[in-house]
């Protein structure tokens, strides 16, 4: 029982947490990136939502998409949403796989249903602010 | 913060009616359900059919009117549109936030295709200072050169210059490729990132100067390094990558990947500190 309780702790740890600096428990908060920016997507771990959506939109790969990562949010594993300039979290329903590859290929697809969501926050922004 | 959750299952906050709020102040709690539909298009955006094509000849017309008359036409529903005679007038085809495939039959002025998120654009001709500044996302490929500050702050998606760049090209990148057949001018990567920049021929003095983030690759001559610019290892990962994105490019396809030289930040200019927007938060 107790060496389960060991893995459990590891793969939680593994998720974007990592041992802050100094500077960074001073501060209180975390400097840098939350994940390696220059990570190459894998494109054998590719889902089928992200296969269908590159081919809607008539692009040859992922485009935009590879420089989307999941990262972190107040230690839960979250994708940046560039527009709306915050951290999507992902719901505790979908269990994440060991690797990052993996991990960025769901991000990447929960971002993508995210961002075309009627519920997205720039729907609401654009109806209040929209000029032309 | 956006939060995602299951919309099934009540929360408080939504038993408290704040999915309505109005949306202001610092956070924000939006919530959806992942599995409610399979959309691939931003929320309101036309639904455009590739196989419908039409013409645009925007010589009497000035950027602003094309640019609407572009609108128009995709409202119509039209997925492919030639634009002749753009005569290199300046800001042609800013702003499109729409899957499109969009042809140029002519050269661009300055900040064509800029602020774009999701068409696929061939200009058959020359740009302009900063082509597709601020790209978000898309495929943007010009036939022949680009003048400075090419690809300048983009965020996402493919630029392909398949002659020869300016100076200053991907300054202040955050995301995205430029790749560049010909040769880059001076200060190419600068103060970049993120993203990816490919040159296969040669590079002006100082590269990737005051870079955050990111990776070039030049596969000809280099000039001089900037300030923070150091050779890395090429992994097989890189050249796998690099051959890919050569084929999306249509260019350079047989070209020799194995003997690139790839530059990243050495990270001893890095001075990220966030003591800055909590002092400022404490100010306010």
């Amino acid at each position: 029982m107790a060496m389960k309780k060991n893995k459990k702790k590891e793969n939680s740890s593994q998720l974007g947490k990592k041992k802050e600096t100094a500077r960074e428990k001073m501060i209180g908060q975390s400097i840098g990136y939350r994940y390696d920016v220059n990570l190459l997507p894998d494109y054998k771990k590719i889902t089928p939502f992200l296969k269908k959506y590159i081919e809607a939109m008539g692009w040859d790969d992922l485009n935009w998409l590879e420089d989307v990562h999941m990262g972190y949010e107040e230690g839960k594993p979250a994708v940046f949403c560039r527009n709306a300039n915050g951290w999507v979290t992902i719901p505790k329903s979908i269990k994440l796989p060991n690797n990052q590859q993996d991990r960025d290929m769901i991000a990447r697809e929960l971002l993508v249903k995210f961002q075309m969501s009627p519920k997205h926050p720039l729907v609401d922004l654009k109806k209040a602010y929209l000029k032309f | 913060m956006a939060n995602l959750k299951n919309v099934t299952k009540k929360t408080k906050a939504q038993a408290m009616g704040m999915h309505s709020e109005v949306l202001t102040g610092r956070t924000q709690q939006k919530f959806f359900n992942p599995d409610e539909a399979e959309n691939f298009y931003y929320f309101g955006t036309y639904d455009v059919d590739f196989n419908k094509r039409t013409d645009l000849d925007v010589k009497n017309m000035t950027a602003a009117e094309a640019n609407k008359e572009l609108d128009n036409l995709m409202s119509q529903g039209y997925g492919t549109i030639v634009i002749k005679n753009p005569q290199g007038k300046h800001s042609l085809g800013v702003g499109i936030l729409n899957k499109l495939n969009l042809i140029f039959e002519g050269s661009l002025g300055y900040f064509g295709m800029g602020s774009s998120d999701g068409p696929i654009v061939r200009i058959n001709g020359r740009v302009g200072w900063s082509c597709a500044e601020n790209l978000m996302a898309g495929k943007v490929v010009i036939e022949k050169n680009a003048g400075s500050c090419f690809g300048a702050a983009i965020r996402g998606g493919d630029l392909i210059c398949k002659g020869s760049v300016g100076a200053r090209t991907g300054i202040d990148m955050k995301g995205g490729t430029i790749i560049i057949g010909g040769d880059a001018g001076a200060f190419t990567g600068f103060m970049m990132q993120r993203g990816r920049i490919i040159i296969l021929g040669d590079v002006g003095i100082n590269l990737g100067d005051s870079m955050y983030d990111g990776t070039i690759f030049v596969g000809g001559e280099i000039g001089s390094y900037g300030s923070d610019a150091v050779d890395s290892e090429l992994t097989q990962s890189d050249q796998n990558w690099l051959r890919r994105k050569l084929r999306v490019a249509e260019i350079g396809e047989n070209f020799d990947v194995s003997k690139m030289k790839k530059i990243v930040a050495g990270k001893k200019l890095w001075n990220y500190d966030n003591l800055e927007p909590a002092e400022k938060k404490g100010a306010i």
